[in-house]
């Protein structure tokens, strides 16, 4: 039990250290670092809750696939800090009023938020015992919810169409390998026997 | 906290750091096996000067590495570049955490087993873009984004070929995986057989995972100097290379757990079943890893361009297709009444 709490209190202390940081941080690829950071403790907490399979899924996605694609990007920005920093007093009134607005509107609604006890006790009741975290959500999604599911699976899709229309360019002229072609090619297409005259050449 | 419990915390803990060490003295071992066998295919004797028959060459290969002085280039990102090695080797023996030499002999008995050596593997990335891009120098990075590009890759279709091996078995247990493939019948029991094509998918996704020839791009020498490795030297390059077998090793590890049966006597009566089960899995991973090695000292390189279409237009469509036929297989026959 006290490894639990103590494993909490650092998984806790870092991930909240490393978010902060990423904002702090002066170099974006010290920020995405840091990002991955809160992302790995945030699936320790899920671990301690007994989430095993969010815990490793945010592993896969987030850190594995998401934040490489972040890095990926930030690191091929050639980012000049000069520049980034000139405008900055001259918008910080209009930044910190918006700021203040929405954290404002954050607190009212907040405040105001309360859950329905009847709501509590079903989400507090723990899954069966005798099947696993993977399995009683594969149960929940793909009956109660799969309707839901397949929805997120068709705007994913539209999303990667969406941005492979954006991003593909035809260009005419260049010269591509065919794999095909080139498997196809037999003895008869590509060697060709000819008596050649001696001193005569071809 | 309780006395019991205190003593099982410092016992795994004693599990863990002896687990660890023989693997890595296994690591050593299969280091100059690959040089072995490299040299054996070109006809020349590989090391032979250190201990007997050469057999102390990694150990000597270690010390030297370790007793160099470390050099950190100027223009580098100094923290990045220290922690990039940290990293990869890290992870990469953090993956045989889950694995089980044995049944019941797992340091720990994950229920999603086979999604955290998933998450190992995605994130092996990191140690290498780091280094590239905290190398601050042109050839690293490069080899950063071309490794990123190809990890990604081929994460998806390993990802495809590990949702049959769950089909079949239905669980994310390693052991849970093993024993489904106890079926009494030994060496054709197992799933290489019945998931034949995802077996071979499986096996040339992982050298690609692992940057290991003939998709070693990430560091070919005639292109790229040595990779993201370039800049680096003494203990930081030693924790890359010890990394990379690491990882290499724990693939082979992996494939002998989903397809060859792990710790199962491929012969199922009575003299093979003495044989203890850890020694099946030892020579099992180690009969993998002599395939990979083959395939080093006789694949030429791949063109990088070729890499990403093996990996999205041959591997992807051919294993989502296959995940479609076992689950279709599963349901029609009933045979996978466990998935209900």
């Amino acid at each position: 039990m006290v490894a639990t709490v103590f494993l909490f209190y650092v998984f806790s202390f870092v991930a909240i250290a490393s978010a902060f940081m990423v904002i702090a941080a002066r170099n974006p690829v010290h920020s995405v670092l840091f990002l991955i950071l809160a992302f790995v403790n945030a699936a320790g907490l899920f671990m301690l809750l007994g989430a095993e399979f969010l815990a490793m899924i945010l592993v896969v996605v987030y850190v594995g696939a998401v934040a490489v694609l972040f890095l990926f990007v930030v690191m091929m920005l050639d980012v000049d800090f000069t520049v980034l920093k000139q405008g900055f007093l001259q918008y910080l009134p209009l930044g910190a009023t918006v700021g203040a607005i929405v954290l404002i509107e954050l607190i009212l609604v907040v405040g105001g938020w309360t859950i329905e006890p009847a709501t509590v006790t079903p989400r507090a009741a723990p899954i069966a015992s005798n099947i696993t975290n993977t399995a009683a959500l594969g149960r929940i999604l793909y009956t109660q919810y799969v309707y839901f599911f397949q929805a997120a699976g068709f705007i994913l899709l539209t999303a990667m169409i969406g941005s492979i229309v954006l991003t593909l360019r035809s260009r005419r002229g260049v010269k591509r390998q065919s794999i095909d072609a080139q498997n196809l090619r037999d003895r008869k297409v590509a060697v060709q026997l000819r008596k050649v005259p001696s001193r005569a050449g071809l | 906290m309780t006395d019991g419990a205190s003593v099982s915390l410092w016992l795994k803990l004693l599990e863990s750091v002896v687990f660890a060490a023989l693997v890595l003295i296994y690591v050593a071992y299969i280091l100059y096996a690959d040089r072995k066998i490299w040299a054996a295919v070109q006809l020349r004797r590989g090391p032979n000067v250190v201990g007997p028959w050469g057999l102390l060459q990694s150990f000597a290969d270690f010390a030297k590495f370790a007793l160099k002085e470390p050099i950190i280039p100027a223009g580098a990102n100094k923290g990045v570049f220290l922690l990039a090695p940290v990293v990869t080797g890290t992870l990469a023996i953090s993956a045989f955490a889950v694995i089980p030499v044995n049944f019941g002999w797992a340091v720990a008995n994950l229920n999603v087993g086979v999604l955290y050596l998933f998450a190992i593997s995605s994130l092996g990335v990191y140690g290498v873009i780091m280094a590239g891009w905290a190398s601050n120098s042109k050839y690293p990075f490069l080899s950063a984004l071309r490794s990123a590009a190809q990890m990604v890759s081929y994460e998806v279709s390993i990802g495809f070929v590990l949702v049959t091996v769950l089909l079949c078995a239905g669980s994310l247990n390693l052991t849970d995986i093993v024993m489904a493939q106890d079926s009494g019948l030994g060496l054709v029991g197992w799933y290489w057989l019945p998931l034949l094509p995802m077996f071979v998918i499986f096996f040339i996704s992982a050298l690609a995972e692992t940057n290991r020839s003939p998709f070693d791009l990430v560091e070919a020498e005639s292109e790229l100097v040595a990779g993201f490795m370039t800049e680096y030297s003494a203990t930081p390059y030693v924790l890359f290379m010890l990394g990379e077998y690491v990882a290499i090793v724990s693939m082979c590890a992996i494939m002998s757990i989903l397809f060859l049966g792990g710790w199962l006597s491929p012969i199922p009566f009575a003299p093979f079943t003495w044989v203890p089960g850890v020694i099946w899995f030892v020579l099992k991973t180690s009969f993998m890893f002599f395939l990979i090695a083959m395939v080093k000292a006789f694949v030429p390189r791949y063109r990088y361009d070729q890499l990403m279409r093996l990996g999205w237009k041959v591997f992807l469509p051919i294993s989502l297709v296959y995940v479609v036929i076992v689950a279709g297989f599963l349901e029609i026959t009933g045979m996978g009444g466990h998935l209900h």
